[in-house]
């Protein structure tokens, strides 16, 4: 099999495309996951069994299903009740949640982090436990756990090529419709997968940066 | 056992008790099947300093921790400036809690905060003070504690004298008529703990607070106390004023837990 080098320059219109779309999926799925994630790790803390143990059993099943079951079945099940989104807003939001079910550990450990001595503190400046957790344990538990968000947003990474399965035209995507056309596999499939370890590199690179700034 | 400490060194003649600030009565605490406090009563009137020693696991921290709302008793009634804090709803609690501060062995400052915003932070959303009278308060606060150049900087940096001078002004800024200290020096380092307690020494003799204090620094307590409590076991083996408890004590156990600490 021989490279061609002309055959890489014929994919680069496709792959900008499909580039444009696994870092759209991949910053709004990290935006859903981080925001669902810290929703449910607060839910749980909500003091009844009502909220925990719903709570629980759905993230838990959404945890412990593959996200490729959980592409098709919001693809295809949700229209038939009526709930139908395009491809990549249908991608973005399973893969948001799916990832928020990890993230929601990632937070609770957090906050469990916090000593208890924080809380203890709060109490006895009779501080309202609303004003509590957003001045006193939020931003202390927030701060520790940006590195283990930030290898969240790695594997996430490397999940979007998922999103193929429902028609979205992320790298992969690209790279695949590209070799129908051509019948040429090495050169597309190579460059995106050098593409994968460069995104990857510049992600861990930023999240490295904020986490300089956010744990001092 | 009911131990009025205002009873023993009382001025003759005077009108009739007012209500103490703090009373417990008949408080129960379990831990499991383990009875740490068995139905103790005790009252400490406005204004006093009282100590209470005692072997490790006799119950003084418990007793500190349930005044603070940190633990509830199983029975009994907690009552403080004349408004119930335990049994009473969370509204009720809420408002007899703020006439109680506490200073903590390990300080438990917010490291996320500066040293101000330590100080202002409830003040501005308990009290609701503007930022500004906090910020003026907190000011003179942390020159009492010898830290006016330390405002901008993070808990963190501080040595842990230093921190515990400004977890002691951070209670002193909610303005509590009772202050709660738990062995407020045993996490320092031995050369930080003389600067602590003459602060304290000095917030007692210049204030009308009210100190319910457990220490293991017999000559604090000598000298800030008007009324020593010794605990053992969940009870108050003796109560007097501190030249009795460390000059001539009564009991037999006192006596033999004052030469162990010595
Ligand atoms: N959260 C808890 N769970 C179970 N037992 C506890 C708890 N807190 C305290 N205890 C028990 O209650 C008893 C009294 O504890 P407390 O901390 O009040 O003693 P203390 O007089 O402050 O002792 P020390 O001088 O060591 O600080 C001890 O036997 C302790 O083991
Ligand atoms: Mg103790």
């Amino acid at each position: 099999m021989n490279w061609d080098w002309s055959a890489v320059g014929d994919f680069l219109p496709y792959f900008w495309k499909g580039l444009l779309v696994t870092l759209q999926v991949l910053a709004l799925g990290s935006l859903i996951s981080f925001s669902l994630g810290l929703v449910w790790a607060l839910l749980c803390r909500v003091p009844t069994r009502w909220v925990q143990w719903p709570v629980g059993v759905v993230t838990e099943f959404v945890r412990n299903t593959p996200l490729l079951v959980q592409l098709f079945f919001l693809f295809y099940v949700l229209p038939e009740w009526g709930l139908a989104f395009s491809a990549p807003a249908t991608g973005v939001v399973a893969i948001g949640l799916h990832y928020s079910t990890y993230t929601m550990q990632v937070y609770r450990a957090g906050i469990e982090a916090v000593p208890a001595g924080q809380w203890e503190a709060a109490t006895a400046l009779n501080l309202p436990r609303g004003r509590t957790w957003r001045a006193v344990i939020l931003p202390q538990a927030l701060r520790r756990v940006v590195p283990a968000l930030g290898n969240y947003v790695l594997s996430m990474l490397k999940d979007t090529p998922l999103l193929m399965a429902i028609t979205v035209l992320e790298m992969l995507g690209q790279a695949r419709l590209f070799s129908q056309e051509r019948f040429q596999f090495t050169e597309p499939l190579t460059v995106i997968g050098v593409a994968f370890v460069v995104v990857s590199y510049l992600a861990s690179l930023l999240l490295r940066t904020l986490e300089r700034r956010l744990v001092r | 056992m009911s131990v009025e400490t205002q009873t023993s060194n009382r001025p003759t003649g005077t009108a009739p008790a007012a209500e103490p600030l703090v009373r417990l009565e008949q408080v129960t605490k379990r831990f499991g099947e383990h009875t740490v406090l068995d139905r103790l009563d005790f009252a400490v009137e406005a204004g006093r300093h009282v100590t209470l020693i005692g072997p490790s696991g006799s119950g003084k921290t418990t007793i500190l921790r349930m005044l603070m709302t940190l633990t509830r008793p199983d029975e009994g009634t907690i009552t403080v400036a004349g408004q119930r804090l335990f049994p009473a709803p969370e509204k009720q609690v809420r408002e007899a809690r703020k006439n109680i501060g506490m200073v903590f062995q390990q300080f438990n400052l917010f490291p996320n905060m500066t040293v101000l915003r330590n100080l202002t932070e409830a003040p501005v959303t308990v009290l609701g003070l503007s930022r500004d009278e906090a910020e003026e308060r907190a000011r003179e606060l942390l020159e009492l504690v010898g830290l006016s150049d330390k405002c901008d900087v993070r808990p963190p940096r501080l040595s842990g004298g230093q921190q515990q001078r400004v977890a002691i002004a951070r209670a002193l800024a909610m303005r509590p008529k009772v202050l709660l200290l738990d062995e407020v020096t045993s996490a320092l380092d031995p050369e930080l703990v003389a600067g602590v307690l003459d602060l304290l020494r000095d917030i007692a003799r210049s204030t009308d607070i009210t100190m319910l204090c457990v220490t293991h620094e017999m000559n604090f307590a000598r000298d800030i106390s008007d009324q020593v409590l010794m605990f053992d076991a969940g009870r108050i083996v003796e109560a007097g004023p501190p030249e009795q408890i460390f000059g001539d004590p009564e009991q037999a156990r006192t006596r033999e837990f004052l030469s162990a600490v010595r």
